[in-house]
């Protein structure tokens, strides 16, 4: 038993070289693969497959897509909310991954904490939270009525200014992150060589510390922006009629219409766009890799 | 450390301005930062008062304080239910995810994988696609399979989008990892099993935990393939708080929420304490 277990793990293990042979990476990495294969790729696949197969080759569901005037206005306000939040959690994550390159011990910790705490905080529940602030009754507009701002409350719920505040909160610290970890890896003389050539804050900002951090602002806006685009949470719990997503209506055409075809249609389409700027952003990215390197 | 106590008395006045100015953006930052951080902790801190408040009604803050949506959560079997089927998952998936994650990283890292790029490629997609088309992918497929509400449906899917964390932060772990310490093992006379498996292995502790936590609360806090693949005896938490926040509202949902909020901190705040320890010890 020990010494044919012994031969096997001869035969898997030879000491040769530094890397696993091949026989044992492949017992390593096949039962992943296989697994991803079944439960992933097999599903993800044929949801596309019958956007096209019906039961011949057929674009009718593309077609149906971009003949219908209220398909078109949902994926386009789809792709302008992904827009907005983007450039709303841009404006608002620079400046504190800013501060944040520049805080240490106790004060690093708690801007940390408090970058960190929401995101571990289920989308459910911020979802949730939300709707408490800013229903008709809520903290929002009691703040806004104890100023004397306005009279009675303000509709802020159900509609598309909470989608995109919620979906802002949310998607915050994906933007916050990438850049922090750009903004860190400048060096600290960089600036402090700039200054001491003449150049005032601004120009210290605009032309030294902003170029640096681009790598990071792009991904953080690549991250954001892709995951905007599939939100299902959120605009489903406070967003209203009017705020219907993409990934709201691919959930309706499965789960109440149970219409493969068209849902398939429309995952495909997300999926491409996605898949697109991924591979955009990648290759931005790498060439700027390479010009610096 | 620049000094402006030190400049010359001609450009005092200028270094003056200079300093003004800059205490000014200064202090503008931190305000504009201030603001920004109240706003990323404000649903925390308006959720945790809530779940104590002693109104049927959602009010914040609340008029009088009480325990009671603790006892209504405690006592209804649905919420218990659902809160016990979502950690069964969840630790289920921590264990698939971490097991398969790990020998993939190790083959990924150490090994020789054909098509290692394709490989990889596989292994992270699930972190690209969107999340709702991986569930209505799955919802489709495993209607079929008949695995629709079932324990073992959703802990292929959770395992599914959990992978792609373990590979990386095992990967991380491995590539980090000095490889004189294990040379140092064998050059001693142990075998290169045993060298991995009492100097590589109890080096990557810290990447495990990190992983594993990640996993567990990835799975926890899954909610869009959990509300597709839910049926309606056969829920996740997140399914269950779903359904509540889109028909009733209850403060009990504050209570799941809360304690969903302490637990999550509670855990990714050790784990990221036990890495800033281990990068300490790197350091030193």
């Amino acid at each position: 038993m020990t010494a044919s277990f012994k031969r096997l793990a001869a035969t898997l293990w030879k000491p040769d070289g530094r890397r696993f042979p091949a026989p044992l990476s492949l017992l390593l990495v096949g039962p992943l693969v296989i697994g991803l294969c079944v439960a992933f790729i097999l599903p993800v696949g044929r949801l596309l497959a019958v956007s096209v197969w019906n039961p011949d080759f057929t674009l009718a569901e593309f077609v149906h897509i971009a003949e219908s005037p209220l398909y078109l206005r949902i994926l386009g306000r789809t792709l302008l909310l992904g827009i907005t939040v983007t450039a709303l959690t841009l404006v608002l994550a620079y400046p504190v991954a800013f501060l944040m390159t520049r805080l240490s011990g106790w004060r690093l910790a708690v801007a940390t904490a408090c970058v960190l705490v929401p995101l571990w905080t289920s989308v459910l529940v911020r979802s949730y939270a939300w709707i408490i602030i800013l229903q008709r009754n809520g903290l929002l507009n009691s703040v806004l009525m104890g100023l004397g701002l306005t009279d009675a409350p303000l509709p802020l719920l159900y509609n598309e200014l909470s989608v995109t505040i919620a979906m802002t909160h949310v998607l915050l610290p994906y933007m916050i992150l990438p850049i922090w970890a750009a903004l860190r890896t400048i060096p600290r003389d960089l600036p402090l060589a700039a200054q001491s050539l003449g150049a005032n804050a601004f120009r210290v900002f605009f032309l030294v510390v902003l170029p640096l951090s681009l790598p990071g602002v792009a991904s953080g806006v690549l991250m954001v922006f892709i995951l905007s685009l599939g939100f299902y949470v959120t605009p489903a719990l406070v967003g209203g009629p009017e705020t219907l997503m993409v990934a709201t209506l691919i959930g309706q055409q499965t789960t109440e219409l149970l219409n493969w075809p068209f849902a398939g249609a429309l995952a495909a389409l997300l999926l491409g766009i996605t898949l697109l700027l991924v591979t955009v952003f990648n290759r931005f990215l790498g060439l700027d890799k390479k010009a610096a390197s | 450390m620049t000094s402006h106590a030190h400049s010359a008395p001609a450009a005092t006045a200028a270094a003056r301005r200079h300093t003004l100015s800059k205490q000014f953006g200064d202090a503008l930052l931190k305000g504009v930062c201030a603001l920004i951080f109240l706003f990323l902790l404000l649903p925390t801190l308006v959720v945790i008062p809530t779940s104590f408040s002693d109104t049927q009604y959602l009010a914040f803050p609340p008029a009088h304080w009480s325990l009671r949506w603790y006892v209504a959560y405690f006592q209804d079997p649905e919420w218990i239910g659902a809160t016990l089927f979502s950690l069964k998952v969840a630790g289920l998936t921590t264990v698939a995810a971490m097991t398969f994650g790990t020998m993939g990283a190790l083959a990924l890292v150490r090994g020789r994988v054909p098509l290692k790029g394709a490989v990889r490629a596989v292994v992270l997609a699930p972190m690209i696609v969107p999340h709702i088309v991986i569930a209505v992918a799955m919802y489709m497929v495993y209607m079929k399979w008949n695995l629709l509400g079932s324990l073992t449906g959703f802990v292929l899917a959770h395992t599914v989008v959990c992978l792609p964390f373990v590979v990386i932060t095992v990967s991380a772990g491995l590539q980090k990892m000095d490889p004189s310490l294990e040379m140092a093992a064998a050059s001693l006379g142990a075998s290169r099993l045993r060298a991995f498996r009492h100097v590589t292995l109890p080096l990557l502790g810290p990447s495990f935990a990190t992983a594993a936590a990640f996993a567990f609360i990835t799975s926890l806090d899954e909610a869009v393939i959990s509300y597709f693949l839910s049926s309606s005896t056969e829920k996740t938490l997140t399914r269950k708080m779903f359904e509540d926040i889109d028909f009733d509202l209850s403060p009990t949902i504050a209570v799941v929420s809360t304690l969903i909020i302490v637990m999550s901190v509670l855990l990714m705040g050790a784990i990221e304490g036990l890495r800033a320890r281990a990068a300490r010890r790197v350091k030193a």
